[in-house]
Order: C-alpha cells, then sequence, then structure tokens
C-alpha cells in the first residue's frame, strides 16, 4: 500500500556507492559515521538551500507583518481582522498551503517560500502589536509633552521600547521555520529535507539524523544570533538592569 | 496568459470531482478518490490527531499545573516550550518509522512528542502569572493547596494555557498529515502519493487537511471561549 516505505536495499545503486561504512550501510544501523565522514560534502547544497528558504521566509514576512502591525496601531480596528486573517494562514498546515498554491505557483522553492511566509506572519505580527501596546502611557505622554509628531513618537520611543518583545517573536518565527523548511522537499523546493526523503527511501537512518541534526543546529544558531542581535539593539535594557 | 486562471480552475474542478466521485487512479486499475475513502482517511487523521492532542494534554498539563503552582522548574519548562520548535517534524516522523518501527502507536507518540512542549510551557506561565494576591486571598479564605490549583490559578489561566493547546493542535494536525510515511494513511496520502492520486488528488487533499486545520482551531476556539470564566472575559470586554 505504502510505496514510500522502501527497505533500504531497494533505492538504487548510486546512492550507495561510495559506502566506507560496510556492514554498517548494509545493516542500515542507527548512525554510521563512516558513511558522514565520507559523504559530508552530499549536505552543503541542501543546507544552503535550507538557509536560502528559511531567510526568505522571514524577512518576507517580517516585513509583511511589520507593514500590518504599523497600520494596526494606527487604526485600532484592523487589528481583529488582521489577526483573524493572519491565524487563518498560520493554521493552514505549511504542506497543505505548498499544494493550494499549487495551480498558481505550481512546484518548486518560490512556493515553498510563500507557504513559510505565510506561516510566519501571525507569529510576528502579535508580537510587535503587543510589544506596541505594552508601551506604558506615561512614557508615550512624556514623548508628546516634549513635542514629538506621532511618527517620531513610533520610530524613536515606542518601536525601540517594543524591542525585545519583536525580537521574541522573530526567534519564535525562526526556529519554527528552520523545523518546517524540512517539509519543502514535498513541493520540490529542495532543502534539508531532500536529504531525508532520497528518492522515495526514508528509512536511511544515518541520513535522516544528519540532515534533522543540521536542522536543529541551524534553529540554535539562528536562536541563538536575534537573542544577540536584540541585545546589541537594546543597550538601555542592560543599563536599567 | 489568459489560459492559466482557467487551468488553474480548472485543476481546483478536477480536485472538487476528485473528492465526490470516485476516479481511476494513475498508474490505472483501482480506483481512488470518492467520499468513502476521502471520510475514511479523514477520519484516520481526526483519530491521531485526538489521540495525540490527549497524550500531549494528559502528560503535559499535569506537570505544568504542579511546576507552575509551586514556582518551580522554570528552565525545564521554559526550555521545553523552545526546544519543541526546533525539532523537525519530517525528521521526528522519519526517524521514529525507520528506527523505532511503523504503526498507530509509534505515530501517537511521535505527534504527542510536539504536542507536550507548547502546552507544557503555556501551561507554566500561565500559573506562574497568576496573580499572587489572587493566591493570597484564596489562602485567607481557607482554600487548600488543590483548591488554590483548581479553583484559582486554572481558571485564570486558561486563556495562556489553551493558546498552547491550539499551538499544539497545529502542530499535530500538520504533522499528522506525513503520518503516511510512518505507515498511516491520513489525508496527506493524497498529498505525498502523487503518482497515485494525481495533481486533483493532491489539490484536494490540501484543501481537506486545511479545511480541518482551520475547522479544529475553531472549535478550540470555542472551547476557549467555554472554559474561560465570566469575570476574565468581563475584564477583557472592558
Amino acid at each position: 500500500m505504502n510505496e514510500l516505505l522502501l527497505p533500504i536495499a531497494e533505492v538504487s545503486g548510486d546512492f550507495f556507492k561510495d559506502r566506507s561504512g560496510g556492514g554498517c550501510i548494509q545493516d542500515n544501523k542507527l548512525f554510521c559515521p563512516g558513511w558522514v565522514a565520507d559523504n559530508y560534502d552530499r549536505y552543503v547544497d541542501p543546507t544552503l538551500q535550507h538557509l536560502v528558504l528559511v531567510l526568505s521566509s522571514v524577512a518576507a514576512g517580517f516585513l509583511i507583518a511589520f507593514a500590518l502591525a504599523i497600520l494596526a496601531h494606527r487604526h485600532r480596528w484592523l487589528s481583529s481582522p488582521f489577526l483573524a486573517g493572519t491565524g487563518i494562514l498560520y493554521t493552514i498546515p505549511s504542506i497543505s498551503f505548498f499544494f493550494l498554491l499549487l495551480p498558481i505557483t505550481g512546484r518548486g522553492q518560490l512556493t515553498a517560500i510563500i507557504a513559510l511566509t505565510a506561516f510566519t506572519l501571525q507569529i510576528i505580527f502579535r508580537n510587535i502589536t503587543t510589544g506596541l501596546r505594552n508601551v506604558p502611557p506615561n512614557v508615550t505622554e512624556a514623548a508628546r509633552g516634549v513635542g514629538l509628531t506621532s511618527q517620531q513618537m513610533l520610530w524613536r520611543v515606542e518601536l525601540p521600547l517594543a524591542l525585545p518583545e519583536i525580537v521574541a517573536g522573530l526567534r519564535i518565527a525562526t526556529v519554527s521555520t528552520v523545523a518546517l523548511a524540512t517539509l519543502a522537499v514535498f513541493a520540490n523546493g529542495g532543502g534539508l529535507g531532500a536529504e531525508i526523503i532520497v528518492g522515495s527511501n526514508i528509512t536511511f537512518k544515518t541520513g535522516i539524523i544528519v540532515a534533522g541534526g543540521i536542522a536543529v543546529i541551524m534553529a540554535i544558531l539562528f536562536d541563538g544570533l536575534i537573542l544577540l542581535a536584540g541585545k546589541l539593539l537594546t543597550p538601555w535594557e542592560r543599563a536599567a538592569l | 496568459m489568459i489560459a492559466a486562471p482557467i487551468a488553474a480552475l480548472g485543476l481546483f474542478g478536477d480536485a472538487f470531482n476528485f473528492v465526490f466521485t470516485p476516479q481511476e487512479a494513475e498508474g490505472g486499475g483501482v480506483m481512488v478518490g470518492g467520499l468513502d475513502q476521502v471520510g475514511e482517511l479523514a477520519a484516520k487523521q481526526l483519530e491521531v490527531t485526538v489521540l495525540a492532542l490527549g497524550v500531549a494534554l494528559v502528560l503535559a498539563l499535569p506537570v505544568g499545573l504542579l511546576l507552575g503552582h509551586y514556582g518551580k522548574g522554570e528552565f525545564v519548562a521554559v526550555s521545553a516550550g523552545n526546544a519543541g520548535r526546533a525539532i523537525p517534524e519530517l525528521a521526528l516522523i522519519a526517524l521514529m518509522a525507520a528506527a523505532v518501527g511503523v504503526g498507530l502507536f509509534n505515530l501517537v507518540v511521535a505527534l504527542a512528542i510536539l504536542g507536550i512542549p507548547p502546552i507544557l510551557t503555556n501551561t507554566f506561565v500561565g500559573i506562574k502569572q497568576v496573580d499572587r494576591s489572587s493566591v493570597e486571598a484564596a489562602k485567607g479564605m481557607g482554600m487548600t493547596n488543590r483548591e488554590i490549583m483548581t479553583k484559582v490559578e486554572l481558571p485564570l489561566a486558561v486563556p495562556t494555557i489553551m493558546g498552547g493547546v491550539r499551538t499544539a493542535s497545529i502542530n499535530i494536525i500538520a504533522t499528522a498529515t506525513i503520518a503516511p510515511l510512518a505507515g498511516i494513511l491520513t489525508l496527506g496520502d493524497f498529498i505525498i502519493s502523487r503518482n497515485v492520486y494525481g495533481d486533483a488528488g493532491v489539490l484536494a487533499g490540501a484543501i481537506l487537511v486545511a479545511l480541518m486545520a482551520i475547522t479544529i482551531e475553531c472549535l478550540l476556539a470555542g472551547v476557549q471561549w467555554a472554559l474561560t470564566s465570566r469575570g476574565i472575559k468581563l475584564q477583557r470586554a472592558a
């Protein structure tokens, strides 16, 4: 019934041609370090593709969500429809989203990026609006008191004070997107998922562990980098301590 | 250029047909699609989703409640949520199938692993951020520890906890879609096995999965509304 679950021996020959683990690969043991040592270069391109998927989706998601959040900040009544709209996009599973786009954008990287972008919107939008809303009213009053226009107040007072929330949202969105981007393989979008499902084989354990492991490490690195950037951007947070 | 949108409509039409009328598979021979098969796969997807969410709730809710109440284990509870997000769903399902084995039990375990972190973290955070003065007041009224947890902290934390449950359910439904990789045929089979169902089946599967996810999300929003005490609703409205 399920032709995706092929035993490892049935996979086309060249994938395992360079086997150095010998018995390890043949027996499909949990992890074959020898094979990884000989084949690490096959993970370079998928890792780069994965980076492109994540960076483009999060960047596009941030730009769109930021614009929506500023609009909702100016016109409060827009907040609910934006929240509901991004909520629906967040709820639709990415793998389903890829193929809802099938008649429009076909299969490929662009399709994967659109679906992943749609997923990030709600997380980022919600955090930006929460951050802006949590700016203490006495601060905005003081800003008005020294004569700032709404525009100046937004860029010089409200957004800087909302930065910790915004950074938190970006971290959640980025880490989730790194994990989700493994599904892009179903949309022919490349990425590390292509090394989890090799051909139509998903039973090669070492391959799954290496590709999954790279995704986890990438998520942790992004998380740390954004956290660090956030700290550097908000020196006053440290001063307050 | 004009042909593209018409072709698009055509595929949506095919997908619609696929749901209601059985048709010959891509490879020929067997009949696929139609309400019977759609119903069967949808029921399976719902079954694994509900089971996994149930397991995640039973495991994560009491732990989050206790940790939050005693204010202990913040690091564990919060990092669980962060770590959970970093788990690549595809690798988890694939490894589960390849290393542990296929089948319903293993699948539910894998899906529950994805559901536990958001429920645990949100329950912990929700309980912990309950106003201490409310807890003091409850103590003053002579409530026991258990009563404080169930009658004060839990109701006040409902919105946050349900936020975690909804995130968990979204993760689980999404990942249940790739369950065919672990030998359990859900609606995702239409999406994954293009060589059997064709593009019409793929699109039909995508639409059905999206509809199911949105329906469950709406139901959980309703549950949240029903569980939220009137006091909190009034406070929000004000």
